[in-house]
């Protein structure tokens, strides 16, 4: 019953959904204001209904109703509770309704925080996000259904695959989609403003929480992942240029060119037509990503099952939405006006170059994924593009916007002077310059990889520092920490984002250079040293979990003679799946990470086991989450809060600075 | 504006080759052998231990050479079409029994039949590996010269002999 | 009996043995490792030769090492598994005419992106001349300016 009902919720809402693509959009085009009032009330009335699904969905799995087809084939009865709530995104399926119902979440937050928009461009915004989801309500309703039956039902489950069976698995995903799906709002934002056809700077100022907002659960989502990738798979790798972790990367390398072509077309309205066609982008790769992962075309460790008539859909969606996104561009683009102008050296042309480097960057990495279908679609042969492409072809494109990142702030808006730039910038650059060469001697081993990661991150603390040094003195104020407090959020957020980068490419540098592996046989007793640390084998035994049995090894880790931790690396069997899975044994540190993994049980109890030391990994994944804060600080600046909140004593003072300015 | 029109015509050309790749296979890997000479080889015979097996004593004839397992359920699902090219006499086909354990083979024709003539035993897979082997079952086909002209990645089908193995084998028996 | 005594208290833990490394010669895993990461698992396909436990990838590592210990250079032992299963085994796409775009493609759109850039800002600085403000405008500007304070 339930089932059914979270079926006909969906029937439901697809039709809500076309009521709110049609009617508002329709209604903006020809200025009937009742038509356009349909978009708030049918987006709120979406949500409830795919959170209905939703919630049916979750119930089903909760009570282990087998009979429904989804459920069977994900879950089982020996999964613990989370777990099977976890696994309504585990497949195919699910992940869709998971994806459509975080669709409804955004835009019933856009129905909340819109008040402020013009009537017409909220009704633009929520008919856009409205038809986007016609696409995947329907995609489910025809192809992809989560609440398809079997009968007779399943007497249990398949089990959620054993490599999801984690608590990544619940949290990596939603976070993922919510940064997404997020963009569609800045995607609604863009095409509401080419539908109306006024790009003015209040659409960029509009836009810019909303992206930011999606751009740190996509951060946070993509830390995630390669987290869990880190910790799961047993391998120590934490990224692999496979095509569905760069299926969520090249959103993100877009979404990172939004945000700051989004400042230059607020602050000076420069750009417009660029920043619009970048938030089209941006969008485009998330439903390129959902297609690549779902369609077969591309093999990956992650893919979803694939089904070619699940792909042709998918694929015509995408065709239909980006094409008819850049159709919309290429009629009205060109009508739009050009704002200020400004030098090659400034602030806008510094933040641009960095546009250009990160769109040619995310290009390499779509290249270089689509490149084996290009290929064999041409009969050209097979080929394979892995991480040492990606590695060679990323790496030169992005040092220069890491680079540029350390200037962009100190330079002037409209105009900068080189020479002016160079002089501010010389201590910063000589002191990041001469402890890049050395830091690495100092720790034993230099190599040029080493001193210019090390390079990249001094420069990012160092050019941080100098620009807050300079906005400081800029102020007026009695004390050190009055001036800091009058330091706005979003100047803050900028410089925390920034030293997250830095704090991730230490992270990087350090493991790539300073991370050592050992692969042994153990016999209990035996020891092995890594660096200081010294492991010793005291021997496996069996335990029993919840839906698994395992081989349980004990580690005992001393340093110096003086024991630090144990650590218990299992090799797991599940047997609904017959799978076996090994558990890495991790104990992390703020400097370093001690890695433990068993291989296989050899001739008279002993084990192979593969040990790592991996120095500052940690701070890659700390790095993005800084990176997420920053982006956190920047949203809760003053001017995004709503305007009712806002002391009203502001408005004079901004009108004196004004006067001042222009007189 | 020509300029505004880009865009969207890379997305056009994207889309196509998208379309395209839904009807390819992502993970066949295709035989860079074909064309080339048949690696040749000297392995014990599974039925006859003291007799040996080699490509060269096959040269001046058409011939299939087809690696299989008994633990490979891919090659029972094929087994079928074999015998039936075996009865047929259309063409000869040579077993080479993959990284399995001789008295399961054995086990395993007895019980569905044997269509080979001789099963040569490659015990450690060092002969699959120079035929590029990298699952089972895999069947090449062999011209009279000793070349590899085609090479069926998974069981042989219905389909795949009628279509594509049987017309290229008439081909090359009347050259 | 005393230097034995001593002996094994210096000796600290004498009990606890070093474990063995897997593999027979650590120069022949270096390069065995330095090569099987640029590999490609034909099973699993997205794994590395170095990570996978496919049967064929221990296979195909074992065939490596010997290679490795008959002293074949990295391009001979590339050029074996390249011949038998095609360039779909090299994580890094060798360098020909089919690959040109791929290894070139990046740079050459950053370079286009670069000149559209600088391009585009030139002819924008061409296209819009900075409004001088006259003397009657400056004074209604004012006026609006305190209008505001006024009404807030």
């Amino acid at each position: 019953m339930i089932p059914e009902i979270g079926h006909f919720a969906l029937i439901l809402a697809l039709c809500v959904a076309l009521v709110q693509g049609i009617l508002p959009i329709y209604g903006a085009a020809v200025g009937n204001a009742a038509l356009m009032s349909v978009a708030k009330p049918a987006a709120r009335l979406q949500f409830l209904l795919v959170l209905t699904a939703f919630g049916c969905l979750a119930y089903a799995f909760a009570a282990m109703d087998f009979s429904v087809l989804y459920v069977a084939a994900t879950s089982n009865s020996q999964l613990p509770l989370h777990y099977r709530l976890a696994a309504i995104w585990g497949a195919h399926e699910g992940s869709l309704l998971l994806w459509t119902f975080i669709l409804t979440i955004w835009m019933f937050a856009v129905t909340l925080f819109s008040a402020h928009l013009p009537e017409a461009t909220r009704s633009r915004i929520l008919g856009v996000m409205g038809l986007v989801s016609v696409g995947f309500l329907l995609f489910m309703l025809t192809v992809s259904n989560p609440f398809e039956r079997l009968i007779p039902a399943a007497p249990d489950g398949r089990d959620l695959n054993p490599l999801l069976q984690d608590p990544g698995m619940v949290i990596h995903p939603p976070m993922l989609y919510m940064g997404y799906v997020g963009f569609s709002v800045a995607f609604a934002f863009a095409i509401a403003a080419l539908l109306g056809g006024n790009l003015d700077a209040a659409w960029a100022r509009w836009s810019r929480p909303w992206t930011t907002v999606a751009w740190c659960f996509l951060t946070v989502g993509i830390a995630m992942g390669s987290g869990w990738a880190y910790y799961e798979l047993g391998w120590g790798g934490w990224w692999f240029w496979d095509p569905v972790e760069n299926a969520s990367f090249m959103p993100w390398l877009a979404g990172t060119a939004l945000v700051h072509s989004l400042a230059v077309t607020d602050k000076r309205g420069g750009f417009k037509v660029w920043t619009v066609l970048l938030a089209i982008m941006a969008f485009s790769l998330s439903l390129l990503g959902t297609f690549l992962v779902r369609s077969g075309v591309l093999t990956s460790v992650h893919a979803f099952a694939t089904d070619p008539k699940r792909g042709l859909f998918i694929l015509a969606f995408l065709a239909i939405v980006i094409g008819g996104s850049l159709a919309l561009y290429a009629w009205r683009a060109p009508k739009v006006g050009l704002g200020g102008s400004f030098a090659m050296v400034s602030r806008e042309g510094l933040l641009l170059a960095n546009n250009v480097l990160l769109v040619a960057a995310m290009g390499s990495v779509l290249l270089g994924t689509l490149y084996p279908l290009f290929l064999d679609a041409l009969d050209l042969g097979k080929i394979s593009v892995g991480p040492p492409y990606f590695d060679s072809v990323f790496v030169p494109l992005i040092v220069p916007a890491i680079f540029l990142m350390g200037i962009g702030p100190l330079a002037q808006w409209k105009k900068a002077s080189v020479p002016d730039l160079a002089q501010r910038l010389k201590w910063a650059f000589g002191v990041s310059v001469v402890s890049a060469l050395t830091l690495p001697i100092v720790m034993g081993n230099w190599t040029p990889m080493l001193s210019l990661g090390l390079l990249l991150a001094i420069w990012i603390v160092m050019t941080a520092l100098v620009t807050l040094r300079e906005r400081l003195t800029h102020i007026t104020g009695s004390s050190l920490m009055e001036r800091l407090a009058s330091v706005p959020r979003s100047y803050w957020g900028m410089l925390v984002a920034h030293c997250g980068i830095a704090v991730f490419i230490v992270g990087v540098t350090m493991v790539k250079g300073f991370e050592t592996e050992k692969d042994v046989r153990m016999n209990v007793g035996e020891t092995t040293t890594i660096g200081n640390y010294t492991f010793r084998f005291d021997g496996a035994h069996d335990v029993k979990g919840p839906n698994y049995t395992a081989a349980r090894g004990t580690f005992s880790v001393s340093r110096d003679g003086r024991e630090i931790t144990v650590l218990y690396p299992e090799k797991r069997r599940y047997p609904v799946q017959n799978q076996i899975m090994t558990e890495a044994a991790i104990d992390t540190g703020l400097l370093r990470d001690l890695y433990v993994s068993l291989g296989e049980p050899l001739d008279d109890g002993a084990w192979s086991v593969r040990l790592y030391h991996k120095p500052f990994i940690d701070w890659i994944w700390g790095g993005c989450f800084i990176m997420a804060v920053g982006g956190v600080l920047a949203i809760s600046d003053r001017r995004y809060r709503p305007a009712w909140r806002r002391e009203t004593q502001e408005a004079p003072a901004a009108v004196e600075t004004a006067r001042r300015k222009y007189a | 504006m020509s300029r505004f029109l880009l865009p969207l015509t890379i997305f056009a050309v994207v889309v196509g080759f998208l379309a395209v790749g839904l009807t390819l296979n992502p993970r066949e890997i295709p035989s860079p052998l074909v064309g080339k000479a048949a690696p040749d080889f000297s392995l014990p015979q599974l039925h006859e231990q003291d007799k040996v097996f080699s490509p060269k004593d096959l040269a001046g004839q058409v011939w299939l050479l087809n690696f299989w397992a008994s633990w490979c359920s891919g090659c029972k699902t094929e087994h079928p079409v074999l015998m039936q090219i075996a009865n047929s006499g259309a063409v000869p086909i040579y077993g080479m029994d993959y990284k399995d354990q001789r008295d399961e083979a054995l086990t395993w024709l007895n019980r569905w039949g044997n269509p080979y003539p001789i099963v040569g035993v490659d015990l450690v897979g060092r002969v699959g590996i120079d035929y590029g082997v990298y699952g089972v079952p895999e069947t090449y086909v062999i011209d009279k010269q000793g070349v590899i002209r085609y090479k069926q990645i998974g069981p042989v089908t219905e389909e795949a002999l009628a279509k594509t193995i049987l017309p290229l084998v008439k081909e090359l028996q009347a050259q | 009996m005393i230097w034995l005594a001593l002996m094994m208290l210096l000796s600290g833990p004498a009990w606890a043995e070093e474990a063995r490394p897997l593999g027979d010669d650590p120069v022949v895993e270096a390069r065995l490792k330095t090569l099987a990461v640029e590999l490609r698992c034909l099973v699993c396909q997205n794994q590395t030769l170095a990570d996978s436990n496919a049967p064929l990838a221990e296979d195909l590592r074992r065939e490596v090492r010997a290679m490795i210990v008959k002293n074949m250079s990295d391009q001979e032992i590339i050029e074996f598994l390249v011949s038998r299963y095609g360039d779909f085994v090299l994580y890094r796409p060798p360098l020909k005419l089919t690959t040109t775009v791929l290894w070139v493609g990046p740079f050459v759109l950053l370079a286009v992106g670069a000149i559209a850039l600088v391009v585009a800002l030139k002819r924008r600085g061409q296209k819009v001349a900075d409004a001088a403000i006259t003397e009657e405008e400056h004074r209604r500007v004012e006026q609006l300016l305190s209008e505001g304070v006024k009404r807030s």
